[in-house]
């Protein structure tokens, strides 16, 4: 009975989670709010993708409006996909950040972040549930606003300049999309996202057409960080309160990753976007660029949190390259790399929240001779390395396999070759942690730390876990992956 | 003698009667320009043109600082809520249809409390910031005393 309302209620939950904590201020029971709202959410996400798995596409007419007139909530199984790593990532990080803000947020305003990190869950849900374009420009909104404050709440002063920095790119990024929408809408005089797709088939080729598909990639490409649009993520995600940057390094930029997807496959259409323009050409250079420069720029970094984000935004060229090789395979890789990056990533900075309370810091003078002063950590963070690289046994081998192989599907023999040296250069960048952590003595000031509280310790190794549990049996994953990548690559029309 | 009494006497001569504009803005919103968001910005203005002319505190006396933060949350409960009653109702999120024995009435509330809510909310955040704005150096000031 209820489970017909499931794609509001994914959104709804979040969103009346947001005033209710902005009532009761305290922050234990915001806390528990969240918490309650998350797992709730979590579990919405998770039926949502079983029942597209089973069967199709579930539609959604927001109050009994039918589309195309009305807003349509509208979700299959790619969309569930990604609901469920951001519901998941919101699930593992709530328990978590009763502890780990505790010294990186004030305390007046511990619910604020609770709240906001409600809204930017809600934002970011709506996005993949939601059936229409401009609707979807609203989320990005919402996960957007949220997310500038969440950035801005970090101790750090610098925070505040990363949040302004994030405010203007990020404010491009959406004013492009919406110009893109207001061309497409006047081209097709829908906003429908499905309706939109069969419109657009028959207006056929229009400079309209053209200049919303140049604006709405450039606009997404700037909230995904794609090379060279990166330049806010780096200090984002360095300043910002680590259960902040772990949330949003798996959680932000993969759903901006699945409305590109979205625009590219079904609602602009292969053939228009690919083969008739060098759409995947651009692409591909953009993406090699990615997996190289800002993987060499990581390994002259001092500070963990920023080699982290440098790394995301190289393996954020690995997914791009999935999506520009314009196949099933590639889309199922770029499907795979976006779950197995999103938990390894998500883990590192998770590990690294509890680092950063031990230590201080996440700078290498801190983190010197981590080996000996918090084991466990230290082998968490270079089993997650390990899974950056690529080292068989982990997701991140699995993606890359997947990546490779439908490289050499499309006959681009020498993608392998720039997949394996770009791994090459996530060797260098791990083994200066591996160096600094277990070949340095600890810093004459070290305040003895011990591991990371349990409750901060118990998500982050439950993460890492999963990359090692995903990197052996990648049944699940990559059966998921490539019901995604075939919802995308053969039903226009959003699966109809 | 203060020198700008023709301005506070003005003052108290027009704030009800933008308050009231306020409200016309928002009941008028069905049948013509106007709404939830309009009217807001107007009911925040006269809030706002009190505080300018009595002072940031004498206002903050009228609408204090957290009225108005429980307020935005009043405002975005009130909006939702009315999508979860209509759930309840048997309809879909913000299905107005059920609200009412016929579908029109049923639309017209729907609408109603909606509207008030975005009123509300809309009201509130305007003041909030400008309270933040317009407190900042004298909170700060506050906080290091």
């Amino acid at each position: 009975m209820l489970t017909q309302h499931f794609p509001a209620l994914l959104v709804v939950v979040p969103l009346l989670a947001a005033p209710l904590i902005v009532f009761v201020r305290r922050s234990l029971p915001s806390w528990l709010i969240a918490l309650l709202a998350t797992t709730i959410t979590f579990g919405i996400a998770a039926s949502l993708l079983a029942q597209t798995m089973s069967g199709g596409t579930i539609s959604y007419a927001m109050g009994s409006w039918e589309a195309p007139l009305g807003i349509e909530y509208r979700i299959d199984v790619a969309g569930a996909f990604v609901a469920v790593i951001v519901a998941a990532m919101g699930l593992i990080v709530m328990p978590y950040s009763r502890v780990g803000i505790a010294t990186e947020v004030r305390s007046e305003e511990h619910y604020l972040y609770y709240a906001l990190m409600m809204l930017c869950l809600a934002g970011l849900l709506g996005i993949l549930v939601t059936g229409d374009a401009f609707n979807l420009f609203v989320f990005l909104e919402v996960s957007s606003l949220a997310t500038y404050v969440l950035i801005a709440m970090g101790r750090d002063r610098r925070a505040l300049v990363a949040a302004y920095q994030y405010l203007l790119m990020g404010t491009i990024g959406a004013t492009l999309y919406v110009i893109g929408v207001g061309l497409l809408y006047l081209e097709t005089g829908t906003l429908n996202l499905a309706d939109m797709a069969t419109r657009l088939v028959e207006v056929g080729d229009s400079r309209g057409v053209l200049a919303a598909l140049a604006f709405i990639t450039v606009g997404i490409s700037l909230k995904i960080a794609l090379f060279p649009l990166h330049l806010w993520l780096p200090n984002a995600y360095a300043y910002a309160p680590s259960p902040v940057s772990a949330f949003l390094a798996a959680t932000a930029t993969k759903v901006s990753i699945y409305v590109l997807m979205r625009y590219f496959f079904t609602i602009f259409g292969a053939t228009e976007v690919f083969d008739a323009r060098a759409t995947g050409a651009i692409l591909l250079g953009l993406s090699l660029a990615a997996m190289f420069v800002p993987a060499v720029v990581a390994i002259f970094q001092h500070d963990m949190k920023r080699l982290l984000a440098y790394s995301s935004v190289s393996q954020i060229g690995y997914i791009t390259l999935g999506i520009s090789l314009d196949s099933v395979e590639g889309l199922m890789a770029s499907a795979m790399h976006l779950f197995n990056h999103a938990l390894t990533k998500g883990g590192l900075f998770l590990v690294l929240g509890g680092v950063v309370l031990r230590c201080g810091g996440a700078g290498f003078d801190r983190l010197a001779g981590l080996g000996q002063t918090m084991p466990v950590a230290a082998f968490a963070m270079v089993v997650g390395g390990l899974s950056l690289i690529g080292v068989p046994g982990t997701a991140g081998f699995i993606s890359k396999w997947y990546l490779v192989s439908a490289a050499m599907h499309e006959g681009q023999w020498w993608l392998v070759g720039a997949v394996l040296a770009s791994s090459l250069l996530a060797v260098i960048y791990v083994w200066r942690f591996v160096e600094v952590a277990y070949f340095r003595a600890p810093p004459a000031d070290h305040p003895a730390p011990g591991e990371a509280p349990l409750s901060m310790f118990i998500p982050a190794l439950a993460m890492i876990a999963g990359c090692v549990y995903f990197g052996i049996d990648a049944t699940w994953s990559s059966e998921v992956a490539m019901r995604v990548a075939e919802v995308l690559m053969y039903n226009p029309g959003v699966g109809q | 003698m203060r020198l700008d009494i023709i301005l506070r006497v003005l003052a108290k001569l027009l704030i009800p009667f933008a308050l009231v504009f306020g409200l016309y803005v928002q009941f008028h919103g069905d049948f013509g320009p106007g709404g939830g968001f309009q009217a807001g910005v107007i009911v925040a203005a006269a809030v706002i043109f009190y505080a300018l002319i009595y002072g940031l505190p004498a206002a903050r006396r009228v609408v204090p600082t957290e009225l108005v933060q429980n307020l935005m949350a009043v405002g975005v409960l009130l909006y939702a809520g009315v999508g979860v009653v209509s759930i309840m109702l048997g309809g879909n999120f913000l299905d107005y249809f059920v609200l009412g024995a016929d579908p029109v009435s049923g639309q017209h509330r729907g609408i109603f409390w909606v509207e008030i809510g975005v009123l509300i909310t809309v009201a509130s955040v305007m003041l909030k910031i400008f309270y933040v704005f317009a407190g900042r150096r004298r909170d700060a000031e506050e906080t290091a005393e």
